[in-house]
């Protein structure tokens, strides 16, 4: 199958790179899958798990704080301040922060801040559940 | 006699203390150079990425954005100065400070009231002694900065230059920044990071290379909206970054100089010690000799 080159960069380091057959990400306006060769695309993105399949038909996780997305000539990169990869995001620690900040804005007493934690706990929860899913634990 | 050779003794010995610290923080200031300088590099792609975003952009859509456009009549400028939290680094925060006192009165001259974000404790207390406003300061990351702080300060710096210059805000924002040339050298630099030039990096495109073109999701403006912070985040990281290098490597020399010196000065007390020791039977023999001739005199005077 046709591949494309895929570089997860976040402000600090180069958090993956590779060969990916496809790409799912979640921009402001929705779900979007990149495969080969697609046309030259800047998008902005949501706090949300992204997912790809990797050349050797693994599936990375990676837990995107906003950012972009950046096509161009069959290069695609993910840019964003902070990045977790799959492995790395805790399912408890996820849902804890996850109850912990949907108390407040149940109440109604959210800032812009708690609001970004909030959408942040929700995506982590997501990515963590996604990557048991896909590593069938 | 000059100094007796007690106090000579300890004398050596409180410089011979001196130089274990000093060579220690030479080696720690060694040891971290390494870590700041991988931190840079492992910054790169994130930099080169969003340099490509932007130049994307900045060739496809007419950009008129607030980031972007010169004020028309400017009266306030913000000038962010990276200095070191602690001292025992030569001249690295003295000659940031100089630069930023040229770049200071430059700005006068063109009529520009000056805001101060001092970034380290040198700085931070050098305007305070001479009693000169400071808008907002920021401290205790000088060697070690993350991304988080980027984050914080550049948010603070748009926020104001979002401001009308009335309302407390300023219409430019300058850095002053060492920037780590090598290991030898670390050089002073004034930047301006907002209103951005967008021109800056565009390389036009060569004949056989056919420029992408782009879609926008969910289009120019907003991508530009978000992307553009992020833009500026990365240059303060950009700039923590070198800063923290370059006072590493400043701390380092200082401290290897500092080392060399205690070490020369252990030799010249050890001589003098020496001589003073010498003198010391000298003159005792001299004592003794003096002394027995004294006495046989007498004796034969009996």
């Amino acid at each position: 199958m046709a591949t494309f080159q895929l570089e997860v960069v976040s402000a600090t380091r180069m958090v993956w790179e590779g060969h990916a057959e496809r790409l799912i990400a979640r921009t402001t306006e929705g779900d979007i899958g990149i495969m080969a060769n697609h046309e030259p695309l800047l998008a902005s993105l949501v706090p949300w798990a992204a997912e790809a399949l990797a050349e050797d038909g693994r599936a990375e996780i990676f837990l995107v704080d906003g950012g972009f997305l950046s096509v161009a000539g069959n290069r695609v990169s993910l840019l964003s301040q902070y990045v977790q990869l799959g492995h790395e995001i805790s399912l408890d620690e996820a849902e804890h922060e996850l109850a912990a900040v949907k108390r407040i804005v149940d109440a109604g007493d959210a800032d812009d801040e708690i609001l970004h934690r909030y959408h942040r706990a929700k995506a982590q929860e997501a990515a963590a559940r996604r990557y048991r899913e896909a590593n069938g634990e | 006699m000059p100094a007796s050779l007690r106090e000579l003794r300890q004398r050596r010995q409180s410089v011979a203390a001196t130089k274990k610290i000093t060579r220690a923080m030479e080696l720690i200031a060694a040891s971290r150079i390494i870590k700041a300088q991988q931190a840079a590099s492992a910054a790169l792609p994130f930099t080169r990425e969003l340099n490509r975003a932007v130049s994307a952009l900045a060739t496809h859509a007419e950009v008129d954005h607030p980031l972007i456009t010169d004020a028309e009549n400017p009266k306030r400028a913000a000038l962010v100065m990276l200095t070191s939290d602690r001292g025992l680094a030569g001249a690295y925060s003295s000659n940031v400070i100089k630069m930023a006192q040229r770049v200071t009165e430059r700005l006068h001259e063109d009529g520009l009231e000056v805001v101060r974000f001092p970034i380290g404790r040198k700085g931070i207390s050098w305007l305070s002694f001479r009693g000169l406003p400071i808008e907002q300061s920021w401290e205790g990351f000088s060697d070690k900065p993350s991304y988080a702080h980027a984050h914080e300060i550049a948010d603070r710096l748009i926020e104001g230059f979002l401001r009308p210059d009335d309302e407390g805000g300023y219409s430019a924002i300058y850095v002053v920044y060492t920037r780590m040339e090598s290991m030898l050298s670390q050089v002073p630099r004034v930047r301006r990071i907002l209103p951005l030039e967008v021109v800056e990096g565009v390389a036009p495109p060569s004949e056989d290379e056919i420029l992408p073109i782009y879609e926008f999701e969910p289009d120019v403006e907003t991508v530009l909206d978000d992307l553009l912070p992020l833009y500026i985040r990365n240059r303060v990281w950009f700039y923590l970054l070198q800063a923290s290098a370059s006072q590493l490597a400043s701390q380092q020399k200082a401290m290897k100089s500092a080392t060399d010196n205690a070490e020369q000065l252990i030799q010249e007390l050890t001589r003098e010690a020496n001589q003073a020791r010498q003198a010391e039977i000298t003159q005792e023999i001299s004592e003794i000799v003096g002394g027995a001739g004294a006495l046989a005199e007498s004796s034969e005077s009996e």
